[in-house]
């Protein structure tokens, strides 16, 4: 078999919910602060999904006191302690890079019913 | 050298370390090395394993090779490879070595034939500064000036100019070796090799160390 999947199959997340660009997640990313460590939640709009296997990494937009806030978090990562889906959007494209250009309401996405 | 495993590429990846870490990571199918014969002080004037790697058919080998490989007693391979092992001497014929002749944190060089980039300008090949596109330039990515005038009144042997770039052997030094798996024959290591994916690549320990 290929040895790079071989690699990459050790570290593969299988606990990751289903989620697509447009919808609404939340993010709890774990946090080293000194020696100790606790979880932040950072929640948003996925942005975009990018990469394949072990190396896939997806972009969360928010908006933090009326400034846009984009972070970027490998899909896999032990980092990340876990991913919640809030709100599933109906987008027609891939990546929603159009979103940075609107603010209020014509940044709305609409629910997936 | 105190230790060497010959080995293929086989392409890069990422993986993640202790902290969470994403470490870009070169994943070489390392071994199984044979040791086809030893190269002795009495009677090469040297001393150093000559090993085979990568089983293959044998109708893919000639007559002269097999018969090499069967003094040897050992499967045919594609590839035979010297390794100048300062402790080669401790080292027997038809004695298997593995991707654990390495562990987890060790520095490696690795070494290999870079990929050809064929005949290349001399921005690409030396890294020269390229001239203005526009604003009435016509010097664009020309090599500039051979030299002084009619004093030498000839250009210097050496000058960087256009020319075949790659293909030539090339040792990457002071690599962090990430993981071993001496099963599965894998060894990663972090950062980038010389060569294309399925090319052969020599791992040794530092001279950096």
């Amino acid at each position: 078999m290929d040895l790079i999947k071989v690699v990459e199959n050790e570290q593969l997340r299988s606990d990751i919910p289903v989620f697509n660009v447009g919808d609404t997640v939340k993010v709890h990313v774990k946090v080293v602060e000194g020696n100790r460590e606790r979880i932040q939640v950072y929640e948003g709009v996925c942005m975009k999904r990018q990469g394949g296997g072990l190396s896939e990494t997806f972009t969360v937009r928010r908006i933090s006191y009326s400034i846009g806030v984009e972070r970027t978090f490998p899909l896999h990562s032990p980092r990340v302690d876990k991913i919640e889906v809030v709100r599933r959007g109906k987008v027609r494209r891939a990546k929603l890079t159009y979103l940075r250009g609107r603010v209020g309401k014509a940044a709305k996405i609409k629910e997936l019913r | 050298m105190k230790k060497a495993i010959v080995g293929k590429k086989v392409g890069m990846t990422q993986v993640f370390d202790k902290q969470g870490k994403a470490v870009p990571v070169t994943v070489i199918e390392a071994g199984p090395n044979v040791v086809v014969q030893k190269k002795t002080v009495e009677n090469e004037g040297y001393s150093a394993i000559q090993v085979g790697f990568n089983d293959v058919a044998e109708k893919r080998v000639t007559k002269p090779l097999k018969g090499h490989f069967a003094k040897a007693k050992v499967a045919v391979k594609r590839y035979l490879r010297e390794l100048r092992i300062e402790d080669a001497a401790s080292y027997e014929v038809g004695q298997e070595i593995r991707a654990d002749v390495f562990k987890e944190g060790d520095k490696v060089d690795v070494s290999g034939v870079s990929k050809g980039k064929g005949f290349a300008g001399a921005i690409k090949r030396h890294n020269f500064h390229r001239g203005p596109m526009k604003h009435g330039s016509k010097y664009h990515r020309a090599a500039g000036s051979m030299g002084a005038s009619s004093d030498p009144s000839r250009t210097f042997k050496g000058k960087k100019l256009p020319g075949h770039m790659g293909s030539v052997n090339t040792t990457v030094v002071n690599l962090e070796v990430i993981k071993v798996d001496p099963e599965k024959n894998i060894l990663l290591v972090k950062g980038g090799v010389p060569g294309i994916r399925g090319s052969l690549v020599m791992i040794k320990d530092t001279v950096k160390a």
